[in-house]
């Protein structure tokens, strides 16, 4: 009752002076607004440039197998040979953090069409599935191939426009046979244009096909070929390197060299095919540490790696990435609250100031109330209620100023814009907070007068 | 019990390092239902002893008894109170909220007596108040839609509102032409003369104290005349009705 009747008192006081209660406020309105309408579309604009860095692949993990070492030389990363595609099917059915995963296999060699080559950067002997870790599912023309096709190693691909523009002239390849190390492959599909990554690389000189075709058939790889980098390399350190003598790196060949004949006549049979990496999705951005956590466990469990044994693979994500997401979201944050602070504390001076000027003007009505037997707190809960319900007038006005703005903004602009109720509630605390912090030096000013003196004054 | 005693009440403004007294020793009694005016030349400290018989002011020395309170020593916001419940007001300058109506303006002090009345209540009693000083007919005006005559006599009521046994006129026709104070100074003597409230009023003008029932003349802080019920006076025009 009684802060309704004070409340009440202070609106018609700021009722018989409309036109300088809304300049006065006018700086709070703006101020709110400006925070709703910047709260609105930051929120909007910094939801939307997640999309497109999560696009970039922030949420992609790469598997490689571990080092591989020979006579006390390791080859680095990626060169032993631990990781196999049920380890990739095993991930994709017990890891719950993993969308998808797929493996993959490299090669680097010609690609010939009629009288034209190019060796592609990149050229992938993967699933279906890397499309979808990607993000790359839409095709520009044709089908992807199909998990049967990588069963049957059947001699299909996918082309990137780069290889488009420099075999085919930009000519529709789809149908068409290209031929990789003499082994004809029919194009299916073409990918949609990517453009250069953060490395500055070329995304779309690329050529996909079944895993299965590029290792057997174009790589050729079996048991006996497998670790080719690791024996290449011993072999020039042999010649080049002066420890060779401490540390012999020639292995030696327990059985006699096959003949050309008899690997024709009885060909080795493939019983363990590795892969070159594993690149897996992970649900989102969040759950990158969870799905490393998932994977590291259940391929340790794989690789009947005992507890005090280092990995025998390694797992990275796209750490820049999801750096750069978290920095510019705090950036953007903290650049919305600077302004916020900035146009809230200039509105609240403003409050101060006509308050000040309206305790003056009315020096002659404190002392009347004074004399009718208004105590000082009485005076004082006068004005503050005064300041704050002029905050809140305005708090209220900036909502619906602010949201009005950014519905426009997403009407002309197009601007991606995200309505935050927690906005609106802060703006309302802020508001009201405004109004008792620039609020209460007037009004204590008020309550200090003198009866006599202030009913003097003229 | 008296309504008001007054014992040896001394006032000193201090003025940088000079002590300037203003009232030097002031004793006097009034009962209830005196109808008193305050008169004396401008300096002679009658607007100060109505500051401190109105609780506005603290007195330096001396004791001020208000219906057997002794008042001298309370805080500011025990005075508050004791204005609010036990005194009324009326300026010279009528001190009415402008842009607030009549009525709002007469039931102002309620809102801060310590009876709770409810919106209707207050503006039952405010209604009654100025049915009562004859502006029963306009209740939603705004003071700037109102005679200096009307003004005034709505300060009245609102003074009148929390029904003090004291009212103070500081002036109270200094801002109004002969006719309308005439009706003012009618409606002090209605006031006193039927609800036997005790009035009194500051003046300078020797006409207004014609219509006080006591005269009470200070010169240079200290009282020089104290006429009760000046027979002679009653000779000023439109006497006690």
């Amino acid at each position: 009752m009684r802060v309704y009747a004070t409340a009440r008192t202070a609106f018609k006081a700021l009722r018989r002076n409309p036109m300088r209660a809304m300049l006065t406020t006018l700086g709070i309105v703006i101020g709110v607004g400006a925070v709703i309408a910047m709260m609105e579309i930051g929120a909007g604009s910094s939801s939307s440039l997640k999309k497109t860095i999560a696009s970039m692949g922030a949420n992609v993990l790469v598997v490689r197998p571990g080092t591989a070492s020979s006579g006390g030389i390791s080859f680095g990363v990626g060169t032993s040979t631990t990781l196999t595609p049920e380890d990739n099917q095993a991930i994709l059915r017990e890891c719950p953090a993993i969308h998808n995963a797929a493996p993959i296999v490299r090669a680097r060699t010609q690609v010939v069409y009629g009288n034209r080559n190019w060796v592609p950067n990149t050229m992938y002997g993967t699933t279906p599935a890397f499309l979808d870790v990607q993000d790359w599912s839409i095709l520009a023309e044709g089908e992807p191939f199909s998990d049967r096709d990588v069963l049957n190693g059947n001699r299909v691909c996918l082309l990137g426009q780069t290889l488009v523009r420099e075999l085919f002239e930009g000519a529709s390849p789809v149908g068409k046979e290209i031929r990789i190390k003499n082994i004809s492959f029919r194009v299916i599909g073409v990918l949609t244009p990517k453009g250069a990554n953060m490395m500055g690389q070329d995304q779309d000189d690329v050529i996909l096909a079944p895993w299965t075709t590029i290792k057997y058939r174009v790589t050729g790889s079996s048991l006996s070929t497998t670790n080719q980098s690791a024996s290449t390399a011993a072999a020039t350190s042999d010649t080049v390197n002066t420890l060779s003598n401490l540390y012999p790196a020639a292995q030696i060949s327990l059985y006699p060299e096959r003949s050309s004949v008899q690997q024709a006549d009885n060909p080795m049979p493939v019983r363990f095919a590795n892969i070159e990496s594993i690149m897996a999705a992970a649900n989102n951005a969040g759950e990158i540490s969870l799905a490393i956590e998932q994977m590291t466990a259940l391929l340790r469990e794989r690789h009947h790696l005992r507890a005090d044994e280092p990995d025998d693979f390694s797992i990275r994500d796209m750490a820049e990435l999801t750096k750069t997401l978290s920095t510019t979201t705090t950036l953007m944050t903290n650049l919305l609250l600077t302004v916020a602070m900035i146009s809230l504390v200039v509105g609240g001076v403003g409050i101060m100031n006509i308050m000040l000027v309206s305790v003056t003007e009315r020096t002659r009505e404190i002392g009347l109330r004074m004399a009718v037997g208004a105590r000082g707190k009485d005076i004082l809960q006068q004005f503050l209620v005064e300041a704050v319900v002029l905050c809140l007038t305005g708090g209220a006005m900036g909502i619906v100023l602010g949201h009005g703005g950014s519905l426009l903004v997403q009407l002309l602009l197009k601007w991606p814009v995200e309505t935050s109720p927690a906005a609106i509630a802060a703006a309302v605390l802020v508001s009201a907070g405004v109004g008792i912090i620039f609020g209460f030096y007037p009004a204590w000013k008020a309550s200090r007068f003198d009866p006599i003196e202030a009913l003097r004054f003229e | 019990m008296e309504l008001i005693e007054l014992h040896g009440i001394e006032k000193t403004y201090q003025m940088g390092d000079i002590f300037v007294p203003v009232l030097k020793g002031i004793s006097l009694t009034i009962r209830q239902g005196e109808l008193i005016a305050l008169t004396g030349s401008s300096g002679s400290g009658k607007s100060t002893l109505m500051n401190i018989l109105g609780c506005l002011d603290r007195p330096t020395a001396g004791e001020y008894w208000l219906e057997g309170q002794e008042t001298s020593r309370l805080s500011s916001d025990e005075r508050a109170l004791l204005r609010n419940r036990k005194l009324g007001f009326v300026f010279q300058s009528f001190n009415l909220l402008s842009r607030t109506s009549a009525i709002e303006n007469v039931a102002m002090p309620l809102s801060y007596a310590a009876e709770n009345l409810s919106d209707s209540e207050a503006r039952g009693r405010a209604a009654e108040m100025l049915g009562r000083v004859g502006l029963a007919d306009r209740l939603d005006h705004y003071p700037s839609q109102l005679s200096g005559g009307q003004q005034q006599r709505v300060a009245i009521a609102r003074a009148l509102i929390n029904r003090p046994p004291v009212l103070f006129a500081d002036e109270p026709t200094g801002n109004l032409d002969s006719r309308t104070s005439e009706e003012v100074l009618q409606m002090f003597e209605l006031l006193n003369s039927e609800d036997g409230i005790t009035i009194i009023m500051v003046t300078h003008d020797p006409k207004v104290a014609g219509h006080a029932k006591r005269v009470i003349r200070l010169d240079d802080g200290l009282i020089l005349g104290d006429v009760p019920a000046a027979e002679p006076d009653s000779e000023a025009p439109g006497g006690v009705s």
